[in-house]
C-alpha cells in the first residue's frame, strides 16, 4: 500500500498512480475534448442550415478557413472529421471507459486499485498526449485531416486530393497510434484486475453489470484496437514511404503516380475491423453504467442478471463478425454481404434482449427520480429509436439505398452517440459524490437532462427523412442539386435544436465545476447502493478502504427483498438465517 | 480577438449557472417525493410530446421522400423497405410508451416498496424468441432480395455502360456495337482519351464516351464503375442503386430502368415535390426547376464532393437508340 508515502503535488494531481485520481484526469480531458467537438458540429450546422452566409462566430473561430464569416468546403470536412474523431474516440471511448472503468473496476470489485498502478498512469498521459496532437492538428496551416473519421485513403493519402491530408493527416494518425498504445494499456489492465483482484466472495456471478461492461468492453478493445494501428502503420507508409498497400491506379494533378497493385478496400476491411466493434467499446460501458444506475433508483434488482451478462458477451462477440456491413456497395463480393448481412441482424436480438430487460426493471419499481436515474430513462429510449433503424442499414438490400446518407447519420447518432454520452452523463451524476465527495445540483441537472433530450430528438428525429429523401452526407451545401430545396427548412430546425442543445451543455460544465468546489456534502452512501464503492470513506485515499478489504456474501442486486426491513442489502451483509441467495 | 469574447461569453454563462447552484444549494440533492412526482410527469409529458413529434415528422416531412422506384429491381427494394418500416415503427411505438408510461407510473412515493422481480426463465424465452424468428424471417427475405438485386447472370441482352468518377465530375462510355467494353487504365490517359482507354484493345474502337447518361426504358443495364483518383460512389437514389467507384478496381451494379424521365416528371409525388421547390425557388427568385434523375457522388471526395453531378434521362429504347446513334466512338473522337 502506497500511502505511507508523501505525497507531493506532483504524484498526487499529476503523474498520480491512483485509479480515482486517474479516473478523474480521463474526465476532466474528456470533457474538454467533448466541448471542441461539440463545438465544431454547431458550426458546421450554421453551414448546412444557412448556405454561405456569413456568421461573426464562424469568422472568429476559424482564421484562415473563412472567407467573411463563410466557411471554406475544405474546412467544412475538416469540421466533420474531427468533430468525430474527437466525439468518437477521445470522448465516448477514453472520456467514458477511460473514466468509469477506472473510477469503478477496482472500487466494484473490493481492490486496493489497478493491477499495475505505473500502466494505468502511462495510459492516461499517452491519452493526454494523444489529445494535445489531436488539437495541434487544428492549427496547421493547411488545415485538419478533412477525409471523414474514416480516413478512407487514397483521399487520406493525397495531400493533392485535400489539402487535409498534408500535416493534418500526419498528426491525425500520430495522434491516433498514440491512442491505441493508451487504449490497449488501459485495457490489459482493466482486465488483469478484474480477473485477479477480486476480494474474497466477489465471484463473477456476484459482479455488478458495470463490471461485467467495462471488462468485456476491455476485451473488444484489446482485439480490435490494433488492427486500427496497424491499418495506420500502413497508411503511414503509403503516405510517406511510397508502399502501395492501399493504393493502385491513380491519376491526379494531370499526371499518373507511381502506385500499382493496392486496395483501398482492405484498408475499409482493416478499419472496421476496429470500427465496429468500436460502437460496442462506445455503447457497452454506457449499458453498464445504465444497467446500474436503473436498479439503484428502482430499487429493484436488474431484471434477468444473467440473461444481461450473456447478451453482452453475445453482443461482443458479434461486434467482431460484423464489420462487412459498412461495405456492403463497396465493390466486396456480395456473397460476403450476405453473410455479414446475417451476423449484423442478428445483433438485434441480444440488443432486444437487453431493452426489454430495463423496461421490465421500471416495472412496479420505485423509481426515484434523480438525474443519473432520468438519463438512464432517456438512454433506453435514445437506444431503442437509434436502434430499431438498424434493421434497414444492416440489411445489405436496403442498405443500398440509404448508405452515406443522412439516415445513417441520423441512426449512429441517436444509438450510439445520444445513447453513450447520456450513459455518460448517468455515470457522471451517479458517481459525482464517489469521485469528488459532493453531490450535483439537482435543480440544475433535471433542466439540463430535459432541454438535452428533447433537443437531441430535435435534431436527430427529422434527420431520417432527409437521409430518406436520399441527401448524402458530408455535403457542404445541398444547394447544388435543385432536387434539395425542399429539405433546407428542415435543416434549419435540426440546427436550432443542435444551437440550443449543444449551449445547453452549459449548463452542464456550470454545475460540475460548480459542484466540484461547493456542491452539497454527501454522506458515504448518498444513494443506498448495495456495492462496494459506498463503503468507502467520503474522504477516499490511496488503497481505497482504510483497514481490511470488504468480504462480499451476495450478489450486487438485493434491493426491496422481502423479508427485509430496509430497502437495500449491501454486498459486504451476511446472509440472514434462513435467508436464500437470489 | 473575437473567438476571445465569444469564449468570454460562454464562461459568463457557465458561470451564470455556477451562481445559480448558489441559490438552489438550500434544497437537498437527493430527489424527494415531490421531485419523483414531479419529474415521473415530466415523463409523461415527454412521452406524448415524442409522439406528437415523431406524427408531425411523418405527416409534414412524408412529402419530400423519394417517389416510387424507377428501376424493376427498385421495386422489390421498396417492398422489402416497407415492410422493414412497418416492423420498426410497430416495435418503436410499443417500446417508447412503455418505456415513459412506466416511469411515469411507478414514479417513486414514500413508503412503497418496489417489487422484488429478479428474473423469469419464461419472459427471457419469450423476448429471445420472438426476435429471433421475426428477424429470421427477415433475413431470408431480405438476402434473397439482395441476391436478386447483386446477380447480373440472368439478366437478357444487358446494356454495359461504364461509369467513370474523378474529382469532381462523372463521364460515362457505352460498350457500342460489340457491346464490350475495351480495358481502361490511368496510364492511357492523354488529350482527349480522358477516361484512360486502352486503343489498342479492338473492343475500344466502338466505344462511346459521354458526359449526359441516357438509359433505355426496359433494358437492363450494367454498369461498371471506375474511378481514377480517390474513392467516389455513384448514387442514383430514384433507381434505389448505389455503388462506389474504387481507384484499381471495377465494381458493378446493375438495374432496368422502369419509367422514363417524362413518366417521372407526370408522377403525382413529384409533380408536388416539384411544385413545392418551385414555391421555394421563386421567394428566392431563382429559376424554376425541372425534375430530372440524378447521379450524385456518395462518397467524401474532396472540396467539392456537394456539387459531382451528372444528369440521367431515361429514354423509350427507339429514342436512345437515336441519341447514341448521333454520338461519335472513340475511335472517331482519339483520330481528331
Amino acid at each position: 500500500m502506497s500511502d505511507h508515502h508523501k505525497e507531493t503535488f506532483v504524484t498526487k494531481y499529476i503523474f498520480s498512480q491512483d485509479h480515482k485520481m486517474i479516473s478523474k484526469q480521463y474526465l476532466i480531458t474528456g470533457i474538454i475534448m467533448g466541448v471542441i467537438g461539440v463545438f465544431m458540429s454547431m458550426l458546421f450546422r450554421l453551414q448546412i442550415a444557412w448556405p454561405e452566409r456569413s456568421f461573426s462566430l464562424i469568422e472568429a473561430f476559424l482564421g484562415q478557413h473563412q472567407d467573411g464569416g463563410v466557411m471554406t468546403p475544405d474546412i467544412y470536412l475538416a469540421l466533420v472529421t474531427i468533430h468525430g474523431t474527437i466525439m468518437v474516440f477521445f470522448v465516448l471511448t477514453a472520456g467514458l471507459s477511460g473514466t468509469f472503468s477506472n473510477m469503478l473496476i477496482p472500487l466494484q470489485i473490493g481492490a486496493r486499485d489497478m493491477a499495475s498502478g505505473f500502466l494505468n498512469m502511462v495510459s492516461y498521459w499517452l491519452f493526454f498526449l494523444s489529445s494535445v496532437i489531436m488539437v495541434i492538428s487544428l492549427f496547421v496551416e493547411a488545415g485538419p485531416a478533412s477525409s471523414g473519421w474514416t480516413i478512407y485513403p487514397p483521399l487520406s493519402a493525397l495531400p493533392q486530393a485535400i489539402p487535409g491530408s498534408g500535416a493534418g493527416m500526419t498528426l491525425w494518425l500520430v495522434s491516433m497510434a498514440i491512442f491505441i498504445a493508451s487504449s490497449l494499456l488501459g485495457a490489459l489492465n482493466y482486465i488483469v484486475t478484474v480477473l485477479n483482484l477480486r476480494t474474497v466472495g466477489m465471484k463473477m456471478t456476484r459482479l455488478p453489470l458495470s463490471i461485467w461492461a467495462f471488462f468485456v468492453t476491455a476485451i473488444i478493445g484489446v482485439v480490435s484496437f490494433p488492427v486500427l494501428l496497424s491499418a495506420a502503420l500502413l497508411l503511414i507508409f503509403d503516405r510517406s514511404f511510397g508502399t502501395s498497400f492501399f493504393l493502385s491506379d491513380i491519376f491526379i494533378d494531370g499526371s499518373v503516380l507511381h502506385y500499382q497493385g493496392g486496395s483501398p478496400v482492405l484498408f475499409e476491411h482493416l478499419f472496421w475491423f476496429l470500427g465496429h466493434p468500436e460502437v460496442y467499446i462506445v455503447i457497452l460501458p454506457a449499458m453498464g453504467i445504465v444497467s446500474e444506475v436503473m436498479a439503484v433508483n428502482s430499487r429493484k434488482p436488474i431484471f434477468g442478471y444473467r440473461a444481461m451478462i450473456g447478451s453482452i458477451i453475445a453482443i461482443a462477440f458479434l461486434s467482431t463478425i460484423v464489420w462487412g456491413h459498412h461495405m456492403f456497395i463497396t465493390g466486396m463480393n456480395p456473397f460476403l454481404g450476405s453473410v455479414f448481412t446475417f451476423t449484423t441482424l442478428l445483433i438485434a436480438i441480444p440488443s432486444a434482449v437487453k431493452a426489454f430487460n430495463w423496461v421490465t426493471t421500471l416495472w412496479k419499481g420505485n423509481l426515484q427520480m434523480n438525474p443519473a436515474m432520468l438519463y438512464s430513462i432517456g438512454f433506453v429510449s435514445t437506444f431503442v429509436t437509434g436502434g430499431v433503424t438498424g434493421l434497414v442499414m444492416g440489411d445489405s438490400a436496403l442498405d443500398i439505398n440509404i448508405h452515406d446518407t443522412y439516415f445513417i447519420v441520423a441512426h449512429f447518432h441517436l444509438v450510439m452517440g445520444v445513447s453513450a454520452i447520456f450513459g455518460m452523463f448517468a455515470g457522471v451524476y451517479h458517481w459525482f459524490p464517489k469521485m469528488y465527495g459532493r453531490l450535483m445540483n439537482k435543480t440544475l441537472g433535471y433542466w439540463h437532462f430535459w432541454i438535452t433530450i428533447i433537443t437531441a430528438y430535435g435534431v436527430f428525429f427529422p434527420m431520417h427523412f432527409v437521409g430518406l429523401a436520399g441527401l448524402p452526407r458530408r455535403y457542404y451545401m445541398n444547394t447544388a442539386f435543385p432536387y434539395f430545396d425542399d429539405l433546407q427548412d428542415i435543416n434549419v430546425v435540426m440546427t436550432i435544436f443542435a444551437l440550443i442543445g449543444g449551449s445547453a451543455q452549459l449548463i452542464f460544465l456550470g454545475n460540475f465545476f460548480w459542484s466540484i468546489y461547493k456542491g452539497k456534502k454527501s454522506g458515504p452512501n448518498p444513494w443506498k447502493a448495495t456495492t462496494l464503492e459506498w463503503t468507502t470513506p467520503v474522504e477516499a485515499t490511496h488503497g481505497n478502504w482504510p483497514g481490511e478489504l470488504p468480504v462480499v456474501h451476495r450478489w450486487a442486486y438485493d434491493y426491496s427483498k422481502p423479508g427485509s426491513d430496509v430497502d437495500f442489502i449491501p454486498q459486504t451483509t451476511p446472509l440472514a438465517e434462513g435467508e436464500e441467495p437470489s | 480577438m473575437l473567438a476571445l469574447i465569444y469564449i468570454l461569453i460562454a464562461v459568463l454563462i457557465a458561470s451564470t449557472f455556477w451562481q445559480l447552484t448558489n441559490v438552489f444549494n438550500l434544497k437537498k440533492e437527493i430527489a424527494t417525493e415531490e421531485d419523483n412526482d414531479q419529474q415521473g410527469k415530466l415523463m409523461f409529458a415527454f412521452m406524448i410530446f415524442f409522439y406528437a413529434l415523431m406524427i408531425f415528422c411523418f405527416w409534414k416531412y412524408s412529402a419530400v421522400l423519394l417517389p416510387e422506384a424507377a428501376s424493376v429491381e427498385g421495386e422489390q427494394y421498396d417492398t422489402l423497405y416497407n415492410v422493414t418500416m412497418i416492423l420498426i415503427l410497430f416495435v418503436q411505438a410499443i417500446m417508447q410508451v412503455l418505456i415513459f408510461y412506466f416511469s411515469y407510473k411507478y414514479r417513486g412515493v414514500k413508503g412503497r416498496k418496489a417489487v422484488f422481480y429478479a428474473d423469469s426463465h419464461k419472459l427471457e424465452m419469450i423476448w429471445t424468441i420472438t426476435p429471433t424468428v421475426v428477424l429470421a424471417g427477415l433475413i431470408i427475405y431480405g438476402l434473397s432480395v439482395w441476391i436478386d438485386i447483386t446477380d447480373t447472370s440472368d439478366l437478357e441482352n444487358p446494356l454495359i455502360v461504364e461509369v467513370y468518377a474523378k474529382q469532381f465530375s462523372w463521364e460515362a462510355r457505352y460498350a457500342g456495337d460489340d457491346n464490350a467494353l475495351g480495358r481502361g487504365n490511368v496510364r492511357y490517359i492523354k488529350g482527349i482519351n480522358t477516361m484512360g482507354v486502352d486503343m489498342t484493345d479492338l473492343n475500344s474502337l466502338d466505344d462511346i464516351p459521354v458526359r449526359e447518361l441516357h438509359l433505355p426504358k426496359g433494358r437492363p443495364v450494367i454498369f461498371k464503375l471506375r474511378s481514377q483518383d480517390v474513392l467516389h460512389s455513384a448514387y442514383m437514389p430514384h433507381f434505389r442503386a448505389q455503388m462506389n467507384c474504387v481507384p484499381g478496381m471495377v465494381t458493378q451494379m446493375a438495374f432496368t430502368p422502369s419509367m422514363t424521365t417524362e413518366e417521372m416528371r407526370l408522377n403525382e409525388k413529384i409533380v408536388a415535390k416539384v411544385a413545392n421547390i418551385n414555391n421555394i425557388r421563386a421567394e428566392k427568385g431563382e429559376d424554376p426547376y425541372q425534375f430530372d434523375y440524378l447521379l450524385l457522388c456518395n462518397k467524401i471526395c474532396g472540396a467539392s464532393h456537394y456539387n459531382m453531378q451528372m444528369k440521367i434521362i431515361v429514354q423509350e429504347e427507339a429514342d436512345f437508340n437515336k441519341w447514341l446513334a448521333t454520338k461519335e466512338t472513340m475511335a472517331e473522337v482519339v483520330k481528331k
